[in-house]
């Protein structure tokens, strides 16, 4: 269910690196969490976040939530189909879904982040709460 | 999620069985949505939902002085009421604050059936006592002897036909009748909270559930809070705690169609009277973003550094399919069409009052 290939961040972020890139979005337990997401606020390009840093906002009907940055980078490109669809986040939260992708500037940190597996168990405890 | 601190329905395990989406209400565990806010919405807007209302509370006012009560601690005309017939009415402080906002179904002439927010069950059965010392009426706070349930949506009337004795086709909008339904005593109004046509169900605690799953056996979409919240607001309906409370009067909530000055003494009159004469201070608008952004509950309305307002509600319309809300602000910029800055995690977005209700049911459905 949680892809392998990707990391975690205790505020439900992921990320998924190819290369000096890493491709950010919200898990598909956050967007369960949230429900339908009607609106997703994201950073320009160019943009340069620091490691937990808020780097935009997630509407959904019930609630609005703030999204961190998992990892240091420079925003190089933002998903623009969310202006008009933000409902990919809840169809597709691993996909097509996705919020921006940033170049690397602090690549060990992404080594810092939880797996898929410990994502998981991270994720039991926090619903079992 | 099994919090034993929260109070639960007669319907949590169905609830739960039905994959719920379990949250804190006001100290009771109920669901926020079953498959989806949006979903559920549309299914209610186009078909029929089914929501368990059974956290409202109850209370019976009966005796001799059962109208007289009444008449004293609301604002609407509880005379004009008939047997069968309900009203929607504010329970008042002496202020002209709500105590709560409440339905009013009349039984029989001394004996009157009235529903209340869940929350203030308890306050509200107060408050009537306390208004009652020296009168010849009995209170009784009933909500534990009630499930209630709400079917809502155009096919509600030929879901339930089947289901009770009660003609329905005849029933008008806020009329009730007490009948059977799948067997069992129920009281059954053409009233509900989602601006569609609908009905609710009072039974046993024990007939609850299996009533429950019989009508979503029938192919009603069970629903959640979410959706129930969506679609009151769309149906410029009033909550508890967010759009009213003991700060704000019927007047400046912009429910005028509940204050019948003219029915004799009552709690808060003189308030009333002194309002309608000059204008409340600030008035409940409906408005739209034109900017960006969702306002939500608390968020303060500003101009020149100064808050001069505040929303009440706020949600993604999903009929609309635009960002909606409520607001109060000073009369004199409350007319639709007026612009005003509200003040969304410290950025300014724009928003316009605009006329309500935002939804209106299809007129051939109307009754």
């Amino acid at each position: 269910m949680t892809p392998e290939d990707s990391r975690y961040a205790k505020s439900h972020e992921y990320v998924h690196v190819e290369g000096e890139v890493g491709t950010i979005g919200i898990t598909d337990y956050a967007q369960k969490e949230l429900g339908d997401v009607v609106f997703v606020e994201l950073p320009q390009v160019g943009t340069e976040l620091e490691q937990g840093d808020e780097m935009g906002s997630i509407e959904s009907v019930k609630a609005v939530s703030e999204l961190f940055a998992p990892v240091s980078g420079q925003v190089v490109e933002v998903n623009d189909a969310l202006t008009e669809k933000p409902e990919l986040v809840n169809t597709d939260a691993y996909g097509d879904g996705w919020m921006i992708r940033v170049k690397l500037t602090t690549p060990e940190e992404v080594d810092e982040l939880m797996d898929a597996e410990e994502y998981e168990e991270y994720v039991e405890k926090e619903a079992g709460k | 999620m099994a919090d034993e601190s929260l109070k639960k329905t007669p319907l949590n395990a169905i609830e739960h069985e039905l994959g719920g989406k379990m949250i804190d209400f006001g100290g009771w565990e109920l669901p926020v949505q079953f498959t989806g806010i949006i979903e559920e919405h549309q299914a209610v807007r186009t078909r029929a939902g089914l929501f368990d209302v059974s956290h409202m509370g109850e209370i019976l006012v009966r005796g001799a002085e059962a109208l007289a009560l009444l008449q004293k601690a609301t604002c609407n005309d509880v005379s004009k009421l008939e047997d069968g017939r309900a009203q929607y009415n504010g329970l008042l402080y002496p202020t002209a604050g709500f105590v709560d906002d409440i339905l009013v179904y009349r039984m029989a002439g001394d004996d009157y059936f009235v529903v209340v927010n869940a929350a203030n069950s308890d306050k509200d059965y107060e408050w009537l006592v306390e208004c009652a010392k020296g009168m010849d009426v009995a209170v009784t706070n009933a909500s534990a002897d009630y499930a209630q349930l709400a079917l809502q949506g155009p096919n509600a009337e030929k879901i339930l036909q089947p289901l009770t004795d009660v003609d329905l086709s005849s029933m008008k909008y806020y009329r009730f009748a007490r009948g059977k339904v799948d067997g069992v005593p129920a009281i059954v109004s053409r009233t509900g909270y989602t601006g569609e046509d609908g009905f609710e169900i009072y039974v046993s605690p024990s007939e609850g559930p299996r009533l429950f799953k019989k009508i979503v056996g029938a192919g009603v979409t069970p629903c959640g809070l979410g959706a129930r919240d969506t679609l009151r607001l769309e149906a410029k309906m009033a909550l508890y705690g967010n759009d009213i409370d003991h700060s704000t009067t019927p007047l400046e909530a912009d429910l005028g169609w509940i204050v019948k000055l003219e029915k004799g003494d009552f709690m808060g009159r003189d308030v009333l009277e002194r309002e309608r004469a000059e204008g409340p201070r600030r008035k409940l608008v409906g408005f739209e973003m034109i900017d960006r952004g969702i306002a939500r509950h608390g968020y303060p309305i500003v101009e020149g550094g100064e808050e001069i307002g505040v929303v009440t509600s706020g949600t993604h319309s999903p009929t609309l399919k635009k960002p909606i809300g409520l607001a109060y602000l000073p009369l004199d910029k409350s007319a639709p069409g007026t612009e005003f800055n509200v003040l969304i995690r410290g950025k300014e977005a724009r928003a316009r009052v605009v006329p309500t209700p935002f939804y209106k049911r299809p007129k051939e459905q109307s009754r």
